[in-house]
């Protein structure tokens, strides 16, 4: 990768962490999460989907499905930034009069299906990629999973009949922050090895750092990985990345700033300072 | 024609058409050689299935989905609810053995909660044929409205001969009564028809709803055969919550509420309704009576002792009305 790509990818990163920041007060959103996945949506969103505010409704687009809903934030920001919707609507966050809310949902534009219960979004994707290699069409369908979401059976159901049914059409990243809502995948419920999880399911296995990337250029290279095989991207995160007071915090899940702290994680983002939060900001939910 | 070859011809005739099963092909034996690429069989997954189906339902297709009613409804539940539901896809469920079909199973197969549940999701629609004729007759009108639809698989030999032409959210009107009126749906309609016959070989004269629609049900038919006679039975294989007898007390109260029948926000009844209506003659409606499985699962057994155990027979049903006719009169 050149090094004036690299710097494009980087500055949309920033505008869409800014954008994650923003939606942190005034009812709050999932941060930690939201900040893990930014930079895996601005890399699928400017190098890899073939999928535009032009094509959003072609059925030969690239899907992409955020099984982990409540990271949509990070969502929000990289379709606002690429143009699917204006970037005004987001003030409109927990707003009656608009969709931006705190799970993905159809009435924004760019989002290709709702999410919020988690484990259910690689059997959707699943049967979209099947419907594709019904009619021989040569898209590929990216669905998101957190790390935590891996707890669910429904998850393994879903790799166990995509693997049977060749769908190599199929990619799922795992946003591998080590993270559940408030307590360390490894402690709760270990995952690893995972890559030999998913390789025993006969998954294609590639493992990379999802904030770095000329790592992800490598990870998303000529896919699938293997011809009849699903593909999935183990993408090594971290929670709360871009802003190391919060970073890979247990009570930093879900917050509520106030506007104070905003303001200050906006200069932190820049590298100006580290923020000290004073404020109540644990919320469990 | 039967409910494979109405399958079959669908799927030639129209390329939305997908034919999905959790491993469970009692519908559908002759079905897969034939359809090649538009059948897919998940395995014993009833929740990827759904999603799947949901995913599909995207691209424009219409899945019809096969699994056992009770791990269909129940396992994959929060899956129909949120993929299928909260997405307004119109994938068709297509659940066997509910209600008392699942015979010497036990409670962990007896859909009896399948109507309850299924019927509380927004726009879901709940099909109950009452034989093969009837699920003939009404598989083209679910399967091109567009809509999400509950199926309550039976395809036994019709106990009736059928000439309400099916329509979606109507019921068929099997004759009427003016002392009793049974409304049913479902397998349990040839166990009523015997029962009509008894109860009026007896003197009474006796009225058959066949529902055929649970979600969207008849409520018209409902308040017309309350409106005309004295006893309503609802008959049916399934917990009492939620299901036929549950929607005649909503037809109910939605009934006399839009006709004023003096209900206010502090007081149930009025002391004083209005003049202007004869209550007791312009709003009378037939008292309720539900048989149904009150708060229990039924006694596994073979079909036939079930319905003798549990009080469903024509004939055991003809007893239970009658002697309830006789209290209310």
């Amino acid at each position: 990768m050149t090094n004036q790509t690299k710097t494009e990818l980087e500055n949309l990163a920033l505008k869409v962490r800014e954008h994650i920041i923003r939606m942190s007060t005034d009812g709050g959103c999932f941060i930690g999460a939201s900040l893990s996945c930014a930079d895996l949506l601005v890399y699928l969103y400017n190098n890899v989907l073939k999928v535009s505010p032009k094509t959003v409704s072609d059925p030969d687009r690239d899907y992409l499905l955020l099984s982990k809903g409540h990271d949509v934030p990070a969502l929000y920001g990289t379709l606002a930034e690429k143009g699917f919707f204006p970037a005004d609507r987001l003030k409109n966050h927990l707003h009656t009069n608009d969709s931006i809310y705190w799970h993905p949902n159809r009435n924004v534009p760019g989002i290709e299906f709702h999410s919020g219960s988690l484990g259910h979004l690689i059997s959707v994707a699943a049967g979209i990629a099947l419907d594709i290699k019904i009619r021989d069409g040569k898209n590929k369908v990216y669905v998101i999973l957190g790390d935590g979401e891996l707890n669910e059976g429904s998850v393994w159901e879903a790799c166990l009949v995509s693997a049977t049914q060749k769908l190599d059409n199929l990619v799922v990243i795992v946003d591998r922050n080590e993270f559940q809502a408030n307590v360390r995948t490894e402690e709760l419920q270990p995952l690893e090895p995972l890559g030999a999880k998913f390789s025993a399911f006969g998954w294609s296995v590639r493992r990379i750092n999802g904030h770095d990337f000329d790592d992800l250029e490598s990870g998303f290279s000529q896919l699938p990985a293997e011809k009849e095989r699903p593909t999935v991207i183990i993408a090594d995160t971290v929670r709360g990345k871009g802003l190391p007071s919060i970073e890979k915090r247990a009570d930093r899940w879900f917050v509520n700033f106030s506007h104070e702290e905003v303001d200050q994680l906006l200069k932190e983002l820049h590298g100006e300072h580290k923020t000290v939060l004073t404020s109540e900001t644990l919320m469990v939910r | 024609m039967t409910y494979e070859e109405i399958l079959y011809d669908f799927v030639q005739k129209d390329d939305r058409l997908i034919v999905m099963t959790a491993e469970n092909r009692a519908a559908i034996r002759n079905l897969p050689p034939k359809l090649g690429k538009r059948f897919m069989d998940a395995g014993i997954c009833e929740q990827t299935m759904i999603g799947m189906a949901a995913g599909l339902a995207l691209r424009g297709r219409i899945p019809v989905v096969h699994a056992l009613a009770t791990f269909l409804t129940l396992r994959a539940f929060e899956f129909i609810r949120t993929d299928v539901g909260i997405g307004k896809l119109p994938v068709i469920l297509v659940g066997g053995v509910p209600g008392f079909l699942s015979d010497g199973n036990g409670p962990t197969h007896q859909a009896i909660e399948d109507v309850a549940i299924m019927r509380g999701i927004p726009g879901m629609q709940v099909f109950c044929p009452s034989d093969a004729e009837e699920l003939a007759a009404g598989m083209p009108a679910i399967l091109e409205s567009g809509r999400p639809c509950y199926i309550r698989y039976y395809a036994g030999p019709a106990p009736v001969k059928h000439t309400t032409p099916f329509e979606l959210g109507k019921a068929e009107l099997l004759g009427k009564g003016s002392d009793i009126t049974l409304v049913t749906y479902g397998f349990l309609l040839k166990e009523v028809v015997k029962a009509q016959v008894i109860l009026e070989g007896k003197g009474f004269s006796v009225g058959l709803i066949n529902m055929r629609m649970l979600a969207d049900a008849d409520k018209a038919a409902i308040i017309s055969a309350g409106k005309s006679t004295k006893l309503t039975v609802t008959i049916e294989d399934h917990f009492q919550t939620g299901g036929l007898y549950s929607i005649v007390s909503e037809a109910y109260m939605e009934y006399l509420y839009e006709n004023d029948w003096g209900f206010s926000s502090t007081n149930i009844i009025r002391d004083n309704p209005p003049n202007k209506y004869n209550y007791q003659e312009d709003f009378r409606l037939a008292k309720v009576f539900p048989i149904a499985l009150n708060q229990k699962w039924f006694k596994p057994a073979l079909l036939d002792r079930v319905l003798d155990y549990e009080g469903f027979t024509g004939e055991k049903l003809a007893e239970r009305i009658e002697a309830e006719f006789l209290k209310c009169k």
